[in-house]
């Protein structure tokens, strides 16, 4: 029979603790939908978008309401559209995003990604105009995300593209000037990109990937947070086993939801990714965490070590928890998503080098880190150039998700409201990686990619 | 298909008579119910077989929340499974 305790535990978690799944992602395969002209391309994908995902947010919704647990995001992913849009005569790419970007309005999806481009080791004539219309598509469409992979451990880091990339999110940035600089929110640049991650706004369907299919990302820092504040004073293993047996029932949730929404949906089921994924809602902190494990702030000396212990934890509880785990699983440490990072910034504790380290033994990287608006496009390539080194010689994800906000300085705080939250903007070193990032060519795979 | 309704809020007169008397309506029979009431705050578990029920599910959960609303408490609908699932290998 059932346990009483354990109802109230699980209803205490969703009511006062926030834990929620944070999204369902249909990932859908636009490889049929090329053409050589790219009108009928678009309305191919417009059409197949909307006919596969057309049940997506009220399957969403009847599981919510089923079960009693929030699912706060319903999204898309797609193949990478520099693949399918390379057949075209097209030589501007926005006109794809507006399909993409129409399609989600159609379906009622908040987030659609996969505006994307795999350029780890070169590009294709597609793959060139894909990154040049990414500044247009992101500032005229709502729903449109857009990722950039340019390393992997296998190919070494593409500094082409790094050097491109920094002026693509100046780009952005300029366009959507009177909106924070909004764009630049939508715009991940990888290394190592998962093909499988169901969070925005570096989802994309991969080229392995199925026809159709459900990943699901949980969530839940406030219920790991508020175990740890039971355990003052316990040593580390005991804190490091507190995480695992939240993380595990988290897990589940996920894993019950995602095999729901598969079955509901007559779509396979992908991966559960076993993300802590922050809001700025208080008490949905990661930063709280690791504050509660007894740091002052989140940035303080230690935080690279809390983290680490708090983001192998989580894959250790969650892992037995579902039947396939993939995407990023890991920590997710975006700055303006999380109450207790931004105020860490804005009191001095948490600064871009601190942030870095952090990204080498958690998931993903500096992601959602306002910056002021005069930083060079070469010094935004050159953090590129660093986050993806990280990712490509630790065998790891890694991403930049940087945010040039014109006409702001250090100490400037820019408000985004909803689920971006606010960002201060954070100090960037002043010196300058000019002459480095113009070398450009391609960074060698390192040695431990020669694993044959 | 089996659910759990929970009742959370202040104690007082007639909420036991109030789900029950909406679980008849819907023909909902009741497999096990406890309640404890703590600090003044009154808590009920209650599962049911839905297989029976006369209506949606979401109707049921509807008129759930609106008795709620009415004695003051927070009444809940949930499949069983989430509680089962999170708790039990």
């Amino acid at each position: 029979m059932f346990n009483g305790n354990e109802i109230l535990e699980t209803i205490y978690m969703i009511s006062q603790e926030n834990l929620d799944i944070r999204t369902i992602t249909m990932g859908i395969s636009l490889r049929d939908c090329a053409s050589d002209s790219a009108r009928t391309s678009c309305r191919k994908i417009y059409d197949k978008i909307s006919r596969y995902a057309q049940n997506l947010v009220k399957t969403g919704e009847d599981i919510e309401r089923d079960f009693g647990i929030p699912i706060i995001n319903k999204r898309i992913s797609v193949t990478p559209v520099a693949l399918v849009a390379e057949s075209s005569d097209a030589d501007n790419y926005a006109v794809f995003a507006k399909a993409m970007d129409d399609a989600a309005k159609n379906v009622g999806v908040n987030f659609i990604g996969g505006f994307s481009a795999l350029v780890h080791k070169g590009y294709t004539k597609g793959d060139a105009l894909l990154i040049k219309a990414i500044p247009e598509a992101l500032s005229t469409t709502e729903r449109v995300c857009s990722s950039v992979n340019l390393a992997t451990t296998k190919t070494g880091i593409n500094m082409d593209a790094v050097k491109e990339m920094g002026l693509v999110i100046k780009e952005c940035a300029e366009r959507t000037r009177d909106r924070g600089a909004i764009a630049c929110s939508k715009l991940v640049v990888f290394a190592n990109a998962a093909e499988d991650n169901p969070f925005m706004a570096g989802a994309f369907h991969g080229v392995g990937e199925p026809e159709c299919v459900i990943n699901v990302g949980v969530s839940g820092p406030g219920v790991v947070a508020s175990a740890l504040k039971n355990l003052k004073g316990a040593d580390l293993g005991t804190v490091a086993e507190t995480i695992k047996k939240t993380a595990f029932k988290i897990t589940r949730m996920g894993q019950l939801v995602a095999q729901e929404a598969s079955s509901r949906l007559k779509v396979p089921f992908g991966i559960v990714d076993l993300s802590l994924a922050p809001t700025p809602a208080i008490g949905d902190s990661v930063a709280h965490i690791l504050e509660a494990m007894g740091l002052e702030r989140c940035g303080a000396h230690g935080t690279t070590a809390a983290l680490a212990l708090l983001n192998d934890a989580v894959k250790k509880g969650g892992v037995m928890a579902s039947s396939y785990v993939g995407g990023l699983s890991g920590a997710f440490i975006p700055v303006s998503e999380d109450a207790g990072m931004i105020d860490a910034a804005i009191c001095g504790a948490l600064s871009i080098e601190k942030l870095e380290a952090m990204t080498c033994v958690c998931s993903v990287g500096l992601d959602m880190i306002a910056v002021p608006g005069d930083t060079p496009a070469s010094t935004l390539s050159a953090i590129i150039a660093d986050e993806a080194a990280i990712g490509v010689v630790n065998n790891k994800t890694t991403a930049v998700r940087i945010i040039p906000v014109p006409g702001m300085k250090e100490g400037d705080v820019v408000e985004y409201g909803g689920l971006f939250g606010r960002a201060p903007i954070m100090r960037v070193n002043p010196f300058s990686a000019e002459e480095f990032i113009q070398r450009g060519g391609r960074i060698p795979a390192p040695l431990q990619s020669l694993r044959n | 298909m089996k659910a759990v309704i929970t009742v959370l809020g202040c104690d007082r007169i007639g909420i036991i008579a109030s789900i029950t008397g909406i679980l008849a309506k819907t023909n909902v029979n009741i497999l096990d119910i406890s309640q404890t009431i703590m600090q003044n705050i009154f808590s009920m578990i209650m599962l049911v077989d839905l297989s029976g029920m006369n209506c949606e599910f979401s109707k049921l959960s509807e008129l759930l929340t609106k008795v709620g609303e009415e004695l003051g408490v927070e009444v809940r609908l949930q499949r069983e499974e989430i509680f089962t699932r999170m708790h039990r290998i």
